[in-house]
């Protein structure tokens, strides 16, 4: 026994080392990278940004160079913090709220301490710098906005979240990366590919030279330029127009589907979110919950789109066959189903055919032809199928699935989803509303753009994009592919004739503009918000489409003006001159845009937070603005012709 | 086994095959540590990898000169060698050169010698002498004490020295006394004091008393044959005393370091930010050892790839922390390849000294096992985190000329008497 203890104390001792090893080196072994060694120094070398220009070649968006001040925790050393405060310009308690944030993320990597340095900041700080031990200055590269417009279709750049640090491999604590509209979308085209360079340290921090002499060192790869569809001009005129309201613009050329303009008001200036005053600037935008200017109406607004879709159920009738182009509907001043009534402005006794019925959006002609589709098949939950299918092949009711960063889906119901609502028994009056575009159906501006620009090209869309061009790259194929709508080509002429004659005679009439013709449909949508929990009705939204021209068509556009009472009253004239803008170049009827400009939805925006009791529609007075603000705009769109 | 009578062939190759490939491997692992720069000049012999060459070089002239003794000059001598031994140890309070605190070197030239790795052969040889008088017999307390005698003086003056972990090594003369017929009652009291101590500092004084009486007076009523009672209830006593007086002597016979280094040990700091603290400053050294070693994966980053050796990350890597580089730079195939090498080695000697015929050739074998496995448990253990820090080196391996040639002293005498055992004295 006794010459065996040694022996076996040997033998467990072995064999605890090697349980010990195997614990520290295969079981507790996380994958040896060079980036997660602290051994090694990673330097990143950011490159340009790539530049955005818009279809004609102006450039948008550019560079300007900008100084983080870095700090890693464990690296500082005591230092002058009064000095160091202000050299950047920042107090003592921000220093050490900054300080406290950076060691809870990681007391060993570098973290943003004081971001976006001006060029005299840095010329300041730099000569001191090397007094701070543990600070470190890192270059980037900044948005330089050449324009004060397109906020919402730029988007901008700002540090990555943590959850994107997390997810992504690429992002570093404090990398910049694009976080709406373009910036966001082509992030991975517009950022490039970042160098780094990978440098052996000693346990004292000191760089003793790159690391294996730099064979895995990379450089970094350019942003590439791009091109975007949007029309700068129209984008800003659109803009000015849109001053003082709400609501949102997109118009589309037809022949290509690319997205001219881009238009959410209220808007911004994009140089706002760049510099050191971004995160001040910026917690203010995020916080206006009323105005929500970094909502994007025309893409992200989900609105009953009123009679404007009235187009979509001629449409759908006439492929389903339920009705003739001729065939006359007779008006009651409205439309008798069973013991409900829909009102309609036609006198009592007027008889509408197809034309007639789109030039007066007559209530009535559409409550008919919409009843005809569902009850076509054998009963209405069928024909509601049918509805549904033809109205999505116009690209509504779903994501587009394009190169935007943010959309909605909007709602055209079916079958499904009426079985919720009525699980019982289903009849095509249940959803009347539906026939004059109010009730289920819900559409974005955008998407009501691009029903427009299927109905101008008599049949088929290419999906709305932004992208029209990458340096070096083509664009993806999805953008060149036509999608064709499950209604036939000869279905569209007496639509479009419909919407010729809502500008020749109908509702739209006031709003021709010489030599160039439009076809255009006007919508005044009811609309309701809850006040106190009380269910109140607002100033009805006033919505146009329209595209022009009429054959040939260049451009297809749908506006949106929350509140502005019926169609033509804003979003008509404002379509209009859009229109005007963008075909003939200049604007002939200045009384119009003088109008638009001196007008403001300003006091019926503040109706619902006011407290009192208001009136709507008919009860209120147009706001005027005070000719200074609207001299001002008015400069200002001088300025672009 | 029958064996060539040719002199080569007398010595045990595998013990030497294994020497060879600890001191080559162990030399490959410095120049990893200590090299500077992109480009390895081999023979820069200012950088420490250069001058253990040197070191190396002579370890070979050692040897020839160890094996070509007269085996019985050992045994003869043994008396001699002690007394010198010791009083080199004595010499350093008069000329010794304070290195780091402790006072263990002597300067010659641009050299240092460290003579208490010198006294561990020398008292092995003196314990084996004195052990293998057919007058001693270690159940005599006199002889017990006499024994003790003899390792306690290179340990004390080690101790004045200020070098504690070098002296701690002495301890493991225990398993010689043990399997040279020391009673078993020791074994008995030195593993209580054990468990009392790592006890008593865990789980705290009262947990720690009651656990131990229970034991005791378990133990005592499943015997068949009952010890005495009293005696029963002073043992209890004793314990109890003892663990009441382990937090006495851990509050103030310890200095600051050596309190944090248990405290770590034993995970007596529950505060997670303090135990991190603790583990990032105190043991800043375990901290980038262990680090390092389980960066290196399964097959390592590979000879001078190691990123954190090449950073210098780990302090004293070429020295104390030598196995840490292994890890890094060969991983776990590098690091149980050494495990392995030296538990077949030290099986081999306790083989071989348990074939020795004459008791001093194999209480000088088994004291040579005891220590070389007194310094690879507490080396390696210490360096993968299992056991407080004590700085000692790992023997053939950690670089220091000192070391070097004393472990091989140690190893080539016994293998020199080894090959003689053959004969009869």
């Amino acid at each position: 026994m006794r010459q065996f203890l040694l022996f076996i104390i040997i033998i467990l001792v072995g064999l605890t080392f090697i349980a010990r090893l195997f614990y520290l080196q295969v079981y507790n072994l996380e994958e040896h990278s060079l980036f997660d060694d602290n051994a090694i120094r990673k330097v990143y070398d950011y490159p340009k940004r790539g530049f955005v220009y818009d279809r004609n070649g102006k450039l948008l968006v550019s560079n300007q160079p900008s100084y983080d001040v870095m700090v890693i925790p464990r690296e500082v050393k005591p230092l002058d913090t009064l000095e160091f405060c202000s050299l950047l310009k920042i107090d003592i308690e921000q220093f050490r709220k900054f300080y406290k944030k950076a060691y809870h993320y990681s007391p060993r990597l570098p973290s943003v301490f004081v971001p976006q340095l001006s060029k005299e900041d840095y010329a300041a700080l730099q000569e001191k710098m090397r007094k701070y031990e543990g600070f470190y200055i890192q270059k980037r590269s900044l948005r330089d906005y050449q324009t004060s417009i397109g906020a919402n279709v730029l988007g901008y750049i700002a540090e990555a979240t943590p959850y994107q640090i997390e997810t992504n491999p690429y992002y570093n604590m404090g990398d910049l990366v694009g976080k709406q509209g373009v910036e966001a979308s082509y992030e991975n085209t517009l950022r490039g590919v970042k160098g780094i360079k990978f440098i052996q340290k000693d346990r004292f921090n000191k760089n003793i030279g790159p690391y294996k002499n730099g064979v895995y060192d990379t450089i970094p790869e350019q942003g590439k330029d791009i091109t975007i569809t949007i029309d700068a001009k129209l984008q800003a005129y659109g803009e000015l127009l849109m001053q003082n309201k709400r609501g949102g613009i997109i118009a589309i050329e037809p022949s290509t589907g690319e997205i001219l303009t881009m238009i959410a008001a209220p808007t911004y200036n994009p140089n706002l979110l760049v510099g050191r005053d971004r995160s001040k600037n910026f917690t203010k935008l995020y916080n206006d919950s009323i105005a929500k200017p970094l909502f994007n109406r025309s893409l992200q607004g989900v609105y009953e789109p009123g009679s404007p879709f009235k187009l979509m159920n001629a449409l759908v009738a006439l492929q389903e066959g339920v009705i003739s182009t001729k065939e006359t509907v007779t008006c009651y001043a409205g439309y008798k189903y069973g013991s409900r009534f829909m009102k309609c402005h036609c006198r009592v006794g007027t008889r509408n055919d197809m034309i007639h019925g789109i030039q007066e959006s007559c209530n009535a002609y559409f409550a008919t032809i919409y009843r005809r589709i569902l009850d076509n098949p054998k009963n209405a939950s069928i024909g509601i199928d049918i509805w549904s299918k033809h109205v999505k092949s116009f690209g509504l009711g779903d994501f587009l699935n394009n190169d935007l960063y943010v959309g909605q889906k909007g709602r055209i119901p079916d079958r499904d989803y009426y079985k919720h609502i009525y699980p019982n028994t289903f009849y095509s009056t249940y959803t009347l509303s539906n026939a004059i575009g109010q009730g289920e159906v819900a559409t974005t501006p955008i998407q009501l753009a691009n029903m427009i620009a299927a109905i101008a090209n008599r049949g088929f869309y290419y999906t709305p994009h932004i992208i029209k061009d990458i340096k070096d790259e083509t664009i993806d194929i999805k953008y060149t592919t036509p999608n064709y709508t499950t209604i036939d080509k000869q279905h569209f002429e007496p639509v479009i004739e419909g919407m010729f004659n809502v500008y020749k005679y109908g509702t739209a009439s006031q709003l021709q503009i010489p030599g160039i013709e439009i076809c255009g449909k006007t919508g005044t949508v009811e609309n309701f918000v809850k006040i106190d929990g009380v269910k109140t009705q607002l100033t009805d939204h006033s919505i146009f489409v329209a595209f022009a021209p009429k054959d040939n068509p260049k451009i297809a556009i749908a506006v949106f003006v929350e509140n502005g009472y019926w169609g033509s009253r804003f979003a008509g004239r404002i379509a209009s001159l859009m229109i005007e803008e963008y075909i003939n170049g200049e604007i002939t009827r200045n009384d119009m845009e003088n109008w638009i400009l001196t007008h403001s939805l300003e006091n019926e925006y503040a109706k619902p937070y006011s407290g009192e009791p208001f009136k709507i529609n008919r009860g209120t007075t147009l706001q005027v603005i005070p000719t200074e603000d609207s001299n001002k705009i008015k400069k200002q769109i001088e300025a672009l012709q | 086994m029958y064996r060539e009578t040719n002199r080569h062939f007398k010595f045990d190759w595998i013990s030497i095959i294994i020497f060879m490939l600890l001191v080559g491997f162990g030399w490959l692992n410095i120049l990893s540590a200590s090299h500077v720069g992109e480009t390895v000049d081999y023979f820069n012999f200012s950088q420490p990898y250069g001058k253990q060459l040197i070191f190396i070089f002579l370890t070979i002239l050692l040897i020839i000169l160890i094996l070509s003794i007269d085996s019985k000059f050992y045994e003869r001598f043994s008396g001699v060698i002690y007394i010198i031994s010791m009083l080199s140890l004595v010499g350093l309070f008069i000329a010794g050169k304070n290195v780091n605190g402790a006072t263990s070197w002597y300067g010659i030239g641009g050299m240092t010698l460290q003579p208490s790795e010198f006294a561990k052969a020398a008292t092995s040889l003196a314990i084996a002498k004195f052990l293998s008088d057919l007058q001693t017999d270690l159940k005599n307390f006199k002889d017990q004490v006499k024994a003790f005698i003899i390792i306690a003086i290179p340990a004390i003056l080690i101790i004045l020295q200020n070098d504690t972990g070098s002296a701690l090594v002495y301890a493991t003369f225990f398993f010689v006394f043990y399997r040279e017929g020391l009673p078993k009652i020791y074994l008995i009291i030195a593993t209580l004091l054990a468990f009392i101590s790592i006890g008593s500092l865990k789980f705290g004084d009262i947990t720690t008393s009651i656990i131990i009486t229970l034991v005791i007076l378990g133990y005592h009523f499943t015997r068949r044959k009952k010890p005495a009672f009293i005696k029963t209830i002073l043992t209890i006593l004793a314990c109890i005393i003892l663990s009441f007086g382990v937090e006495f002597l851990y509050d103030n016979m310890l200095q600051a370091h050596q309190k944090d280094r248990i405290s770590l040990w034993l995970r007596l700091e529950n505060d997670p930010d303090k135990l991190a603290d603790m583990r990032r400053d105190i043991l800043y050294n375990l901290y980038e050892s262990e680090k390092a070693i389980s960066s290196g994966g399964i097959t390592g980053k590979g000879f001078l790839q190691g990123t954190r050796t090449t950073g210098k990350f780990v302090p004293e890597q070429h020295t104390d922390y030598i196995f840490s580089t292994v890890g890094e730079e060969w991983g776990f195939a590098g690091t149980v390849f050494v495990v392995v090498l030296f538990v077949l080695l030290l099986l081999r000697i306790l083989h071989l000294a348990e074939l020795q015929k004459s008791q001093f050739s194999r209480v000088y074998g088994y004291s040579v096992a005891s220590i070389l496995f007194f310094h690879f448990m507490i080396n390696i253990g210490m360096v993968m985190g299992l056991i407080p820090t004590i700085g000692i080196p790992l023997p053939f391996f950690s670089y220091g000329g000192s070391g070097l040639w004393a472990f091989t002293i140690l190893l080539f005498i016994f293998i020199k008497l080894d090959s003689n055992r053959i004969n009869e004295w």
